[in-house]
């Protein structure tokens, strides 16, 4: 019988669980899980700030979740080292565990760069676990001001989560637009008009240089007194493990596309991962959802003698800000197609015969038939791309495609 | 498991079946008083294009990128069958983003809604189905995977 073991315990872990459990229902699993919750959805840890989810919705799964999957999960414990040759996990306290196939789902760690004077900011949080969000809960009132390092996704969730809580929300970033790594400038322009006419005020283009208790002093020179202050400059995966343990790491742990590591029964999913972003057709670390749960399945299913491939992973985002919705998959290289009115923007990146990316803010029906098409690699003239560009449908298709999708006819 | 199948060459047009879940859905017994002079909210709409017309709801994927997405843990496979649990959904949109079928909408309230063959309404099968004029649309087995 397999004994599986999961290193970590967020959604590429409950990926793992359920690929493993699809293909075997008898091996052991054991999951080590630092953090002591069961798998719950990281994303919405801003949502139960806005009161849109609680304790109890803000579960990934069922209550009986590892009952029902007969997994058994180690609380509070961490993992610290990883023997290849014993097939063997070495857990903070000692224990040892076996393993004949390892997972690696270890997400990724926030990341502080080395401010001055961070030392002596007593009211200061990161913003990643559940954890950090129910501190930060505690940490702030109705006169609070807030000031948030990063205008990435999370810095920005967690604006939109702390707006009508607090006296104010400032964000700063050294980058020259929010969202940087989604959104272009004009698209991070409009986001940006949008979320200042909801109260949060910017410092772009300059950041803190140092810190001073209550005092953050800016590149530029301006001082931004504040009351909480919450570091969201990045994310850093946590391959410390494997790289200990000579395994090939990048910026995430290498995977092929069966979530293979370059060691002997030991895989890697999620955050912690670098597979093929097939958009631009090299390896990248994907932080998101989906790619976590994906990789995790895929993982499992592969772990339990399985074969799974996942070779369509692509970068994809649907972040929405006080009900403006921006979408954005694949990459921006190509030819451009655009559509704008006031409220909304639409831009589709086109190349080589097929759809490479796009970004739509404020037009997001169906948006799944153009993301589907970049990781499909549809090619363009197969489809009537003229209807295609007005409005994602499915009509654009052809009739044999359709029947194939509709049709039952395979 | 049955599913729901178009048959393009037999659709009218008409968008009854958009009308018949919309109705089957607001739990109301009376169909002026669920839809008349309202926007409605159906988990079924048809697609057109200058030649054909058909209608497209949720495909009750093998392989659910939906599921596979949510990232509130909302979406799941019960028996074959993709369901929504609106409780948990956050209106995030990332089901809006991959579903390749364009099968997922806002509901009234904001939240998602999908096509689940009216299993869990009073209908109890669907009502698109049941209301077509012209059998463009036929719930049945045919013997895909689940
Ligand atoms: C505020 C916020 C908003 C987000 N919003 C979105 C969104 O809208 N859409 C989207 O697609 N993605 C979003 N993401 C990203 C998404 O949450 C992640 O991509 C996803 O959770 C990754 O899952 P994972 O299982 O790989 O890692 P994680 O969820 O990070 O889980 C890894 C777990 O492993 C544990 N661990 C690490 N090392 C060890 C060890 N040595 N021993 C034991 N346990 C260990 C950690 O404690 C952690 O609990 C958001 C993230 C944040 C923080
Ligand atoms: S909502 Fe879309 S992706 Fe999900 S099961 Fe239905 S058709 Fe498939
Ligand atoms: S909109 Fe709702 S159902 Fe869709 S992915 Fe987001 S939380 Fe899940």
């Amino acid at each position: 019988m397999k004994q599986y073991v999961i290193i970590g315990n967020g959604v590429a872990a409950a990926g793992c669980i359920e690929g493993i459990r699809s293909v075997d229902p008898e091996g052991g699993i054991t999951v080590i899980s630092e953090e002591k919750r069961a798998v719950y959805c990281r994303p919405l840890i801003s949502y139960y700030l806005e009161g849109k989810t609680d304790l109890d919705r803000i579960g990934y799964r069922g209550a009986d979740f590892y009952e029902s999957m007969r997994a058994r999960v180690l609380l509070g414990r961490k993992a610290v080292r990883i023997d290849p040759d014993a097939r063997e996990i070495e857990l903070d306290d000692g224990e040892k565990i076996g393993y004949t196939e390892l997972c690696i789902a270890a997400g990724s760690s926030p990341f502080v760069p080395p401010f001055e004077g961070l030392d002596s900011v007593k009211n200061k949080y990161s913003f990643m676990t559940l954890d950090d969000a129910l501190a930060l809960d505690r940490g702030i009132g109705p006169d609070s001001r807030v000031l948030i390092v990063g205008a990435g996704l999370i810095g920005l969730k967690c604006a939109e989560g702390l707006a009508g809580r607090v006296k104010s929300v400032t964000v700063c970033d050294l980058a020259d637009r929010v969202l940087s790594s989604i959104l272009d400038t004009e698209c991070a322009a409009m986001m940006q008009r949008h979320l200042e006419r909801h109260g949060i005020s910017f410092f772009l283009n300059d950041s803190a240089a140092r810190f001073e208790e209550n005092t953050a002093y800016m590149k530029s020179g301006a001082a931004v007194p504040f009351d909480v202050l919450v570091l969201a400059v990045g994310v850093r995966a946590n391959t410390s493990l494997f790289k200990d343990m000579g395994g090939e790491v990048n910026r995430g742990i290498i995977v092929d596309e069966r979530m293979r590591t370059s060691a002997q029964g030991i895989y890697a999913a999620g955050d912690c991962a670098e597979g093929t972003d097939i958009s631009i057709g090299q390896k990248r670390v994907l932080a998101i959802l989906p790619n976590a749960y994906m990789q995790g399945h895929a993982a499992g299913v592969n772990m339990a003698g399985g074969c799974e491939v996942f070779d369509k992973a692509i970068p994809m985002n649907s972040i929405g800000f006080f009900g403006l919705h921006a979408m954005t998959a694949g990459s921006y290289d190509g030819e451009l197609y655009e559509e704008k009115t006031e409220n909304s923007l639409k831009r589709l990146f086109t190349g080589d015969d097929l759809l490479k990316g796009f970004i739509l803010i404020g037009c997001d029906e169906r948006a799944g038939i153009y993301t589907s098409m970049i990781r499909e690699k549809t090619p363009l003239s197969s489809v009537d791309f003229t209807l295609l560009k007005k409005a994602a449908t499915t009509a654009a298709f052809s009739a044999e495609e359709r029947r194939k999708k509709f049709g039952g006819v395979v | 498991m049955k599913r729901v199948y178009v048959n393009e060459a037999w659709c009218l047009g008409c968008h009854l079946c958009e009308y018949n879940c919309a109705f089957a859905n607001s739990g109301l017994s009376d169909m002026v008083l669920a839809l008349k002079g309202k926007p409605i909210y159906p988990r079924i709409h048809v697609e057109e294009n200058e030649q054909i017309s058909y209608a497209v709801s949720c495909r009750h994927c093998k392989d659910p990128v939906c599921v596979k997405s949510c990232i509130a843990g909302a979406l799941s496979k019960q028996d074959g069958v993709i369901r929504i649990d609106k409780n948990k959904c956050v209106a995030c949109y990332t089901c809006v983003l991959v579903c390749p079928y364009g099968a997922l909408a806002p509901s009234e309230a904001g939240v998602m809604q999908k096509c689940e063959l009216c299993l869990q309404n009073a209908c109890g099968e669907p009502a698109c189905v049941k209301g077509c004029p012209n059998r463009a649309i036929v719930y049945e087995e045919r013997g895909e995977a689940e």
